[in-house]
C-alpha cells in the first residue's frame, strides 16, 4: 500500500480548496464539463456499472444497479437525493468530503443528475453538521455564479438545481425512506417498501438516494474509466478506493483513503498507527459502524470447505480477511461504512454493548412495537445484568428479545440493533455469563485507558 | 393577557420565500422554517408552532408532531449556549464521561439542566460524527474536538467572558490523512 496514491482525497491537502477558483485549478469540474458535453447519460451509467461501486452508506448495494432501477413515466420528475445524515456511531467520513472538497461533491451531483435524468438534487445533511452545510451553501453559490448549477450547466439544455436540506437530530433519517419523509417536512419515520424510492420516492416521484461518498466517487470513475477505477480494488465485484475511518484505542484515529479490500489489521496497525497503548492488546473491533457485529482478533476464520467464500483465509484471524461487502457478510458481520471502533483489553464488552443499546433505544423512531419496546428492554436487561441481579437466564433473555425484533419491523433499524447485540453475546459469551452471575464492578468505565490523557484542569 | 404572536425579523422573513422555492410542496419547508424560527427565538414555543402552521398551511398538530420528533428542536427555553456532550461509544472510549463530569462540576448542573448563571444548558448527545476526534462537545453550531480538560475550561471561560469562541469545526478537524502522509 506504500505506493498508493489517493484519488478521492487527492485535494484534501490543498489550501482553500473550498474556493471554486482553487478547486478548478486542481481539476474540479473538468469531468462534469466533459460528461455533460461529450457523454450520453447511458455512457455514464455504463461506466458506473463497470466500476462496481458498492454504496458507501453501509448497505453496500451496487450503485449502478440502483440507478438502473429507474423507469420514470411520462410527466414524472426524477430526483437525486444525497444522504449526508452520517449518524452511525463510529462513522465520520462524509463530513470530510463535504467540508474539504465541496466542489467535487457538486461535480459528482452534476454528473449523476445528468446520468439519471434528474433536474433537482437535495443534499440532506444532519442538523448537527451546520458547519458542513455552510461550506456547501457557499460552494453552491459559487457554482451557480459560474453557471455550472442552474439553467444551463456547461451550456447544455439540462437544468440542474442543487439544494441543501438540514436535518434536526434523528439517526433514523439516515434510513432512506425516513430521510425522504424528513425532506418532505414530516416526522422521520421509515416507509413501507415497496414501493421503492426508484419508483415512488420524494414527493411521490422516482428518486435515487445515494451516500455522499458514492456520488463524490463518480467523477473519479468517469475520469479514469469504470474498469480502471474498479481495478484499484483488491476484490472482485466491489471496486475502487474508499474512505476508512478509525476511532477508539488507536494512535492515529482519523479518516484515510485506501483500496477496497484492505484488512482490518492493516487499518488498525497501518493507517491507524497501532494500538494506543503498546502494552494493551486489541480485544475487539466493531468494523463498520455500530450496527455491524463485533470482530474478535483471537477468533479464527472457520472455512474448511473448498467452496466456502472465505476458504482462502481459513485458519487466519478474523481481522485478516479483506474488507469487502461480500467477504464481511460471509464472516457473519457487515462491512457497513468501513469506519472501525477499536477497543483494547481494558474494555468490558457488556458495558460497550450497553452503551450502543442505549443509543438504539434513544434513536428508535417508535413506529414499530418490536423495535420501540425491544430496544428499551435490551437496555433494561443489560442494566440489570451490569448491576448484578444474579440471573444467569438474562443472557438468554437478551438473545430472545433480539431475535424477536429481527424481521418484524418496517425498516432495518431493528436488525441494526439486534445484530450487534447478538454479535457481542456470540463473540464474548464468557463476559455476559460472568456479568449475569455477579454484575460488573461498580468502577467499570469505558474510558479506563484514556482518562489520564485528558490531563487536569487548571 | 394574550400571548404575543410570533414574528420573524424582516431578514429571516425574506428567507422563507427563498426556502419555498426549493421544494414543490409548502410542507417540505417545515424543517428549514422551524430552524429559522429557532435561530430567532431560541426555542420552538407554542406561538412558533402556530406561526409555522399558518405559513405552511399545516395544522398545528402536524407541526408539533414534527417538532417532537427531532432532538435539536427545543420544546422548552434553553440557555444561550447549549452544550452537547457526545457519550456514544467512540467518545466514551476516549474519556467522554470524564468530560461530562467535569462540565457538571464546573457549571454546577447535571445533564439536562441549566447552569446557575443561566448561560449554559448541558445536554447529552448521541454520536455526533466526530468519532476520530474524540472526546468532543458541541456548543450551539460549533464542534470542539480532541478535548483535554484544560481546553474544555478555556472554551467555557471564553463563553463566560462572552468573547468569541475559539475557532471551531473546520479548523479543528484533523488534517489531511492519507496513507503515507503524517496527520
Amino acid at each position: 500500500m506504500d505506493d498508493f496514491k489517493p484519488i478521492l482525497t487527492a485535494r484534501y491537502g490543498v489550501e482553500n480548496n473550498q474556493a471554486i477558483s482553487v478547486a478548478e485549478q486542481h481539476g474540479v469540474y473538468s469531468v462534469a464539463r466533459r460528461a455533460l458535453t461529450e457523454m450520453t447519460p447511458g455512457q455514464i451509467l455504463e461506466q458506473v456499472k463497470a466500476a462496481s461501486i458498492r454504496g458507501r452508506g453501509g448497505a453496500g448495494f451496487p450503485a449502478g444497479v440502483k440507478w438502473g432501477f429507474l423507469r420514470p413515466q411520462e410527466g414524472q420528475s426524477v430526483y437525486l437525493v444525497l444522504n449526508g445524515d452520517e449518524s452511525e456511531p463510529g462513522t465520520f467520513k462524509d463530513r470530510t468530503l463535504m467540508t474539504r472538497d465541496p466542489h467535487r461533491l457538486i461535480e459528482g451531483i452534476l454528473c449523476s443528475c445528468y446520468a439519471i435524468g434528474a433536474h433537482t438534487a437535495y443534499i440532506y445533511v444532519r442538523g448537527e453538521l451546520a458547519a458542513a452545510i455552510d461550506v456547501l451553501e457557499a460552494a453552491l453559490k459559487e457554482a451557480r455564479a459560474a453557471g455550472y448549477v442552474g439553467a444551463r450547466p456547461f451550456g447544455q439544455d439540462f437544468p440542474i438545481e442543487v439544494w441543501t436540506h438540514s436535518g434536526a437530530g434523528a439517526y433514523i433519517c439516515g434510513e432512506e425512506t425516513a430521510l425522504l419523509n424528513s425532506l418532505e417536512g414530516r416526522r422521520g419515520e421509515p416507509r413501507y417498501k415497496p414501493p421503492f424510492p426508484a419508483n415512488k420516492g420524494v414527493f411521490g416521484q422516482p428518486t435515487i438516494v445515494n451516500n455522499i461518498e458514492t456520488i463524490q466517487s463518480v467523477p473519479d470513475i468517469l475520469d479514469m474509466g469504470g474498469d480502471a477505477w474498479a481495478s484499484l480494488s483488491r476484490l472482485e465485484r466491489d471496486g475502487g478506493t474508499r474512505l476508512y475511518g478509525i476511532s477508539g484505542h488507536v494512535k492515529k484515529p482519523g479518516v484515510y483513503e485506501a483500496p477496497v479490500g484492505i484488512t482490518m489489521r492493516e487499518l488498525i496497525y497501518g493507517l491507524g498507527g497501532g494500538m494506543l497503548h503498546d502494552d494493551r492488546a486489541l480485544k475487539a473491533v466493531i468494523p463498520g459502524g455500530s450496527s455491524t457485529p463485533v470482530l474478535r482478533p483471537d477468533r479464527k476464520v472457520r472455512a474448511n470447505k473448498k467452496d466456502h467464500p472465505l476458504h482462502q483465509w481459513h485458519g487466519l484471524s478474523e481481522i485478516d480477511v479483506p474488507m469487502g461487502v461480500d467477504t464481511y457478510r460471509a464472516l457473519g458481520t457487515m462491512l457497513g461504512t468501513t469506519c472501525a471502533i477499536v477497543m483494547d483489553e481494558s474494555v468490558s464488552m457488556v458495558e460497550a454493548c450497553r452503551n450502543l443499546m442505549r443509543f438504539y433505544k434513544h434513536e428508535s423512531c417508535g413506529q414499530c412495537t418490536p423495535c420501540r419496546e425491544g430496544g428499551g428492554w435490551l437496555v433494561d436487561v443489560l442494566d440489570g445484568l451490569c448491576s448484578g441481579t444474579n440471573r444467569p437466564e438474562d443472557v438468554e433473555l437478551l438473545v430472545d428479545i433480539a431475535n424477536n425484533m429481527m424481521g418484524n419491523t418496517i425498516c432495518a433499524f431493528a436488525e441494526g440493533t439486534a445484530m450487534p447485540l447478538l454479535g457481542f453475546v456470540r463473540q464474548f459469551p464468557e463476559e455476559f455469563s460472568a456479568a449475569a452471575q455477579s454484575g460488573l464492578p461498580k468502577s467499570t468505565r469505558l474510558d479506563d485507558s484514556t482518562r489520564a490523557l485528558l490531563g487536569s484542569a487548571a | 393577557m394574550q400571548p404575543m404572536a410570533f414574528a420573524l425579523s424582516p431578514a429571516r422573513e425574506q428567507q422563507i420565500a427563498l426556502l419555498l422555492e426549493r421544494y414543490p410542496t409548502k410542507r417540505a419547508a417545515c424543517l428549514p422554517v422551524l430552524w429559522l424560527c429557532q435561530r430567532e427565538h431560541g426555542w420552538i414555543s407554542p406561538e412558533v408552532i402556530v406561526f409555522v402552521a399558518e405559513r405552511l398551511d399545516l395544522s398545528t398538530a402536524v407541526v408539533k408532531g414534527v417538532v417532537t420528533f427531532y432532538t435539536m428542536f427545543f420544546e422548552h427555553p434553553v440557555a444561550p449556549n447549549v452544550v452537547w456532550v457526545c457519550r456514544t461509544l467512540s467518545c466514551e472510549l476516549r474519556g467522554a464521561k470524564a468530560i461530562q463530569e467535569h462540565l457538571e462540576n464546573r457549571l454546577k448542573c447535571k445533564v439536562g439542566g441549566t447552569s446557575e448563571d443561566g448561560k449554559f444548558t448541558l445536554l447529552k448527545a448521541e454520536c455526533l460524527a466526530a468519532c476520530g476526534q474524540a472526546p468532543m462537545i458541541q456548543i450551539n453550531d460549533k464542534y470542539f474536538e480532541n478535548l483535554s480538560l484544560q481546553e474544555l475550561d478555556d472554551i467555557i471561560d471564553s463563553v463566560e467572558r462572552e468573547t468569541e469562541l475559539p475557532t471551531a469545526s473546520l479548523a479543528n478537524e484533523t488534517p489531511a490523512q492519507n496513507h503515507g502522509a503524517s496527520p
